[in-house]
C-alpha cells in the first residue's frame, strides 16, 4: 500500500479524491493500481507504452522518481507519491 | 553599486527594508539598479507588479496584448469596475505610477511572440512570468535560457499553485534547472476538455503572485536561498504545501547533454494547437444566426447543451441538458430522427461530443453551433451573461 495525490486537474477521474491508496512494490504498479480503480484517469499520466507522459512528473516524497530508479522504484507502505501535472494558468 | 543613492523620501519610503540587517540599503540599492520584466497583467501580475513597484525595483516591464475585462476584476486587483475595456498595461503603469513615482516603468502593448521576445527580454535582468497558456510558458522559458536570464515562474489552476525560480545562475557559473527540465512538452490541446475544466479561485493569484514577488525581490537581492532546483506546491482546497526537488534532463534541447535548439521555435505548433481546429472543420456546422432563424420559424429539431451544470446555471439556450462526460451514457436521449445542434461554450467540446456520437454510434443528423453559446450571446441575445 502507497498513498497517491491527485492533483485539481485530475480529481474529476477520481471522484474528486484527493488522494489515493494503492497496491504494489513499485512505483509503475502503484500508478497502474490507480488506473484500474480509475481508468479514465490513465491517459493523463501515462503514454500507449506505459511510459510517464512528458507534462506529468512522479514524486516520491519530496523526490523526482527520475533521480531515483523511475518507475520501477520500489515502495513502502508509507510512501507518498505525487503527481504533478504541467498546469499553464486559468484559462488553458 | 555606490553610484545608486536615494533621496531623502525614497529613504523614508523603503525604511522599513533598510532596517532589516540582511537587506539594508545594499538590498535597496539591487533593488533599485534591477530591471524586471512581468509577462502577463492578470491575476499573476496584480500581486507581481504591485509589490515589485511598491518594494522599489527601478524598472519594471510588463507585456500584455489584452484590454481589462468584466471576468478579469474576480482576481485581478490591479483594476477597477471603470477599466473595462482599457489596455491592460495602460491601467497597470498608471496605477504603478501613483503608488511610487520613483520608479520607470515600461510598457509593451503586444503578445509577446517568437519574433518579438528576445529583443524585448534582452534589456532585463529577470523575467517574472504570469502568463495563462502553454505556447507563452515555453516561449518564456526558451528565451530566458537563450539569453541567460533569471526565470521566476508562478502558474494557477483551479485551486492549485505551482513556484518555481528557473534558469538561476549559481555561484560555479551553472545554471539551475529550467520548465524543460521539468515538463519537456505540454499535455496535447483537448486532453482535459479546456472550457470545463477552466476557472481558478480569485485569491489564489494573489498568493502565489506574492510569492512569486518574493522570489523576485530574492534573486535580486541575493538574500536567502531561491526557490532553485525546487517547485513549491500550494492546493489551496486542503491548505497542503509542499516543496519538491527538481533536477536537470540531460535531454534537454536547450542546454541538456547535445542541446540541439539554438533559437526560438513556433510555440502554437509545438503546443498542438491549430491542429485541433482542423478536427473541428470536419463536423457539420450552423451559425447562431441560422440557429435564431431555426428557432423563429418553429422547425423541428433538438438542441443539446454539452456544458456542466453549473455553466448552464450562469446562461443557457433552453438546451437539453447532457454534460460531455455523460454524453455516451445517455446517448439515447439524442435523436436520430430529426437535426440535432449541439452547442457549448465556444464550440470545442460540442465538435468533441459529435466526433464521438459519429464514430462510436452512427448519428449523421448533428450539427456543431459554431463559436458556442458565447456566439449567441454576442451576435443574438445580448441579454445573456457570458464568462
Amino acid at each position: 500500500m502507497a498513498k497517491i495525490i491527485i492533483p485539481t486537474p485530475l480529481r474529476k477521474f477520481t471522484d474528486n479524491q484527493k488522494d489515493v491508496q494503492v497496491k504494489g512494490e513499485t512505483v509503475i504498479e502503484a500508478i497502474n493500481d490507480l488506473i484500474r480503480e480509475y481508468p479514465q484517469i490513465g491517459n493523463n499520466i501515462l503514454n500507449d507504452d506505459g511510459s510517464i507522459r512528458n507534462f506529468v512528473r512522479v514524486f516520491l516524497g519530496d523526490e523526482d522518481i527520475q533521480a531515483l530508479k523511475q518507475e520501477a522504484t520500489t515502495i513502502q507502505e508509507d510512501t507518498v507519491i505525487s503527481i504533478i501535472p504541467a498546469i499553464a494558468g486559468g484559462i488553458s | 553599486m555606490a553610484e545608486i543613492t536615494f533621496s531623502k523620501a525614497e529613504l523614508e519610503r523603503y525604511s522599513r527594508h533598510l532596517i532589516i540587517p540582511e537587506f539594508n540599503i545594499e538590498g535597496q540599492r539591487k533593488l533599485k539598479a534591477a530591471k524586471v520584466l512581468v509577462v502577463g497583467t492578470g491575476g499573476l501580475g496584480a500581486p507581481l507588479i504591485q509589490y515589485l513597484s511598491a518594494a522599489g525595483v527601478g524598472t519594471i516591464g510588463i507585456v500584455d496584448f489584452d484590454v481589462v475585462d468584466d471576468s478579469n476584476l474576480q482576481r485581478q486587483v490591479l483594476f477597477a469596475t471603470a477599466d473595462v475595456g482599457r489596455p491592460k498595461v495602460e491601467v497597470a503603469k498608471e496605477r504603478i505610477e501613483a503608488q511610487n513615482p520613483f520608479i520607470q516603468i515600461k510598457t509593451y502593448n503586444t503578445q509577446l511572440t517568437s519574433e518579438n521576445a528576445l529583443e524585448i527580454i534582452k534589456d532585463y535582468d529577470v523575467v517574472a512570468d504570469g502568463t495563462d497558456n502553454f505556447p507563452t510558458r515555453y516561449l518564456v522559458n526558451d528565451a530566458c535560457v537563450l539569453l541567460d536570464k533569471v526565470n521566476v515562474y508562478a502558474s494557477i489552476f483551479r485551486f492549485d499553485g505551482q513556484v518555481s525560480v528557473f534558469n538561476h545562475l549559481h555561484e560555479d557559473g551553472s545554471r539551475g534547472p529550467n520548465y524543460r527540465d521539468l515538463f519537456p512538452s505540454p499535455p496535447p490541446p483537448g486532453l482535459v476538455p479546456s472550457c470545463a475544466e477552466g476557472g481558478v479561485i480569485g485569491v489564489l493569484p494573489g498568493i502565489i503572485g506574492s510569492l512569486q514577488a518574493n522570489e523576485v525581490l530574492k534573486v535580486i537581492t541575493g538574500i536567502g536561498e531561491p526557490l532553485s532546483g525546487r517547485m513549491f506546491i500550494f492546493d489551496a482546497l486542503s491548505f497542503e504545501t509542499r516543496t519538491l526537488n527538481l533536477r536537470k534532463d540531460d535531454n534537454n534541447p536547450l542546454n541538456g547533454k547535445n542541446p540541439s535548439q539554438t533559437k526560438l521555435i513556433d510555440y502554437e505548433m509545438f503546443c498542438g494547437i491549430g491542429q485541433e481546429s482542423e478536427e473541428e472543420k470536419k463536423v457539420k456546422e450552423i451559425t447562431v444566426k441560422e440557429l435564431k432563424a431555426w428557432q423563429t420559424e418553429n422547425r423541428d429539431f433538438q438542441l443539446v447543451d454539452v456544458r456542466e451544470g453549473y455553466e448552464y446555471d450562469i446562461a443557457n439556450l433552453g438546451g437539453e441538458l447532457i454534460p460531455l462526460a455523460k454524453v455516451a451514457e445517455e446517448v439515447n436521449k439524442i435523436s436520430s430522427d430529426k437535426e440535432v445542434v449541439i452547442h457549448c461554450r465556444s464550440g470545442k467540446r460540442s465538435a468533441d461530443a459529435i466526433h464521438l456520437l459519429e464514430e462510436k454510434y452512427g448519428f449523421k443528423n448533428l450539427y456543431n453551433l459554431k463559436g458556442g453559446i458565447l456566439a449567441y450571446a454576442d451576435e443574438i441575445d445580448h441579454s445573456l451573461a457570458k464568462y
